[in-house]
């Protein structure tokens, strides 16, 4: 039987604003995953070794004060850095359309916004992860 | 007096049975309703009808009364907007404190009759602008305050005498309040006639917006100490803005909103009796901060409610003489958390139900929300139709010339009842749990929240609420609208700024101050008046929260989802 998907929800810099992380996290382990949620007020450097620690697939960054463009970038260099850049990056929040381009081309996989439905965040996941929607 | 009497009721249950036997009946066999079933945002369910008979044990001035009179469910003010309209301040903040001062002076120009300051990250978490902690956050939710530097340029040219400024912030609220009173006592006012607000609700941010750093125990020390500082020095603060709004957007329902909130209340008005503070000194000055959501009637009768509790309360169980005691008087915000990122321009709609709502409420003041909130920080034309939109509500809708227009709705009086009841059945199992304090401990708040949030995302997901734009009505058309552009040399101008206060002032004195206010903060006194000499003396926001840091600790909450 495959292992199960391990996804770390993660809310970096000082914002404490979890609603969303909470709810996806909810519903991702709804969805058959394995979620870890680190809680808030976490440092880049404390998420990517979570995120080695926990052995994960994926990571997803709730961000909604607007330091996405300082806080994303760290967490995937330091990704890199653990030697865990086949991890899904996955961004949630307040972003500006103009900084949603920039995300992926850094390298992230996915960034939405309000309104999001969490099947979409399931479709991304899966289609990242080349497998089939569950 | 009974709203009706017997006689007329037992006809009506007659009439009421016969129309759902014929006329209704014949009705749904041909056409049956939309949906199965109907509810409100909250996920309350709302009836096809409400007649008399839903409010048939009201009592007109026991339950409702005149407007300024006790229980207030009318409203606070005998003539209501008719003597004065809500004060319309739009919560602004961004960059620098040269920034935002523009903007603050720009919606002056504009009419609009208070200033709200936001305040960045760091701020809010009591980090002065260059703390390693402070990564990337300057300036980006609120203006950036870390020394009585920056607030002195914040209200530079505004006359602070003047104006009546609301600050949102919590755990450092009795550092930015010392800051305004001695940039104010420098402009040559005293500060007794000083008029604002601060937020310094750290109940709720322990439940709901997590800006919290202190344990919850100094937490509510600094609070009763701004109360009873405020109580003697400054009798036109409110000392306090008892937020529900917060808790609102975390997701929870109304009626947690009001419950919630209302308990927190109560438990700030239990910690200053206990200091031995008379509850007529300082309840007068206590305000509070409500959300304004979609739900058209919830959110009005949510307001009439919130009123009706708070003085039933103060009156009977805390023993208020003072009717100023007895009135809750509140600030209102429409909810961000409704604005979505598709279509922004439908926003405008949305914010303009629930400014509607909340002046039908009896709302003290009011912030809209700009449409393109859910993007990003609001644009100035984003603000400027916002606050046109009160405008327009204020001078072209009608609603505000007669007070409490709704009042008598069998809908309304039966939704504001039923929220009281079952605001006071959450009293009842907060108090089971020992307490609002120990309720956040065990995390009995913010599963609640937690529960009501998800439970409202899963009625969107599978269809059963519809957001227009979101899950029905889509366009896939790109969203185009101005974004607020920052100075993008702000934040090397404010470190600047912080470097140059640290090597001016007198760091002797700075030490001194910081040394004094350790050992008061080991001690048991109030500490507003150290907080106020480290202030002037112009140690930063990071070094006086370093004090307490040191010597209260810092809390971690219990993670779950």
């Amino acid at each position: 039987m495959d292992r199960k998907v391990r996804v770390l929800v993660a809310k970096p810099g000082l914002d404490g604003h979890d609603r969303g992380a909470k709810i996806i996290a909810r519903a991702l382990r709804d969805s058959g995953y394995e979620v870890i949620y680190t809680g808030i007020r976490q440092t880049p450097d404390m998420i990517a070794e979570a995120a080695l620690q926990e052995d994960v697939d994926v990571v997803g960054l709730s961000i909604l004060s607007g330091a996405h463009m300082a806080l994303v970038p760290r967490v995937i260099e330091k990704l890199k850095e653990l030697g865990m850049e086949d991890v899904v990056v996955l961004v949630g929040g307040i972003i500006p359309d103009e900084d949603v381009q920039t995300l992926l081309d850094m390298g992230v996989a996915g960034v939405f916004g309000p309104g999001t439905l969490t099947s979409e965040i399931v479709e991304t996941i899966e289609n990242a992860l080349g497998r089939q929607p569950a | 007096m009974p709203l009706f009497d017997e006689e007329q009721l037992q006809r009506l249950r007659q009439t009421l049975k016969r129309w759902t036997d014929t006329t209704l009946k014949k009705t749904l066999e041909k056409r049956p309703e939309r949906m199965k079933k109907f509810m409100t945002t909250s996920s309350v369910p709302v009836n096809r009808l409400y007649t008399p008979l839903d409010i048939e044990k009201m009592d007109y001035e026991r339950d409702l009364g005149m407007p300024g009179e006790f229980p207030y469910t009318r409203g606070v003010h005998s003539t209501m907007y008719r003597g004065r309209l809500w004060t319309m301040r739009m919560f602004a903040g961004f960059g620098t404190a040269e920034e935002t001062n523009q903007r603050f002076k720009y919606l002056l120009e504009q009419g609009q009759t208070g200033l709200s300051v936001a305040f960045d990250m760091p701020t809010l978490y009591g980090y002065d602008t260059d703390a390693p902690e402070a990564i990337g956050e300057f300036g980006k939710c609120g203006v950036a305050i870390s020394s009585l530097a920056d607030m002195e340029l914040l209200f530079d040219g505004i006359p602070m005498g003047e104006v009546s400024t609301s600050m949102t912030i919590n755990s450092p609220a009795a550092i930015i309040w010392a800051m305004y009173i001695v940039a104010a006592e420098k402009q040559g006012y005293d500060r007794r006639i000083l008029r604002g607000t601060i937020q310094n609700d750290i109940l709720k941010e322990f439940i709901a917006q997590k800006e919290f750093i202190f344990p919850p125990e100094p937490s509510m020390r600094l609070v009763t100490d701004t109360i009873e500082f405020g109580t003697n020095e400054l009798p036109k603060w409110n000392t306090i803005s008892i937020s529900g709004y917060h808790i609102r957007e975390a997701g929870s329902t109304a009626v947690q909103e009001l419950a919630f909130t209302l308990a927190d209340g109560f438990a700030y008005v239990e910690a200053a009796l206990e200091r031995g503070l008379d509850i007529d000194d300082f309840a007068p000055r206590l305000s509070f901060f409500f959300n304004a959501h979609n739900d058209f009637f919830e959110e009005i009768a949510k307001f009439r409610a919130a009123r009706r509790i708070w003085a039933r309360a103060m009156k009977e169980k805390y023993g208020a003489k003072n009717p100023r005691s007895w009135m809750l008087r509140t600030h209102a915000q429409t909810a961000g958390a409704s604005l979505t990122a598709q279509q922004p321009e439908n926003n405008i709609v949305r914010v303009t139900i629930q400014a509607l709502a909340a002046v039908l409420g009896g709302t003290q003041s009011l912030h809209t929300n700009s449409m393109d909130e859910a993007l990003a920080l609001p644009s100035e034309k984003a603000v400027t139709i916002a606050l046109r939109t009160q405008q327009i509500i204020a001078h072209e809708s009608g609603a505000p010339n007669t007070i409490d227009p709704l009042a008598g709705s069998f809908h309304l009086e039966q939704l504001t009842n039923q929220m009281e009841e079952e605001a006071n059945a959450y009293f009842r199992q907060i108090e089971a749990l020992s307490g609002v304090v120990r309720g956040i401990e065990n995390g009995f708040f913010q599963r609640e929240i937690a529960e009501a949030a998800f439970r409202y995302q899963m009625e969107i997901d599978t269809n059963q609420r519809i957001i227009v734009g979101v899950n029905d009505y889509v366009a896939n058309e790109p969203v185009e609208i101005p974004i607020l552009e920052m100075d993008p040399a702000g934040y090397e101008r404010q470190v600047a700024r912080l470097a140059r206060v640290r090597a001016q002032r007198d760091n002797a004195a700075v030490e001194k101050t910081l040394r004094e206010l350790e050992d008061a903060a080991r001690g048991d006194v109030n500490l507003m008046p150290p907080i106020i000499e480290a202030v002037r003396a112009y140690a930063t926001l990071g070094e006086i929260m370093g004090v307490f840091r040191k010597v209260f600790g810092e809390y971690h909450e219990p993670v779950f989802f």
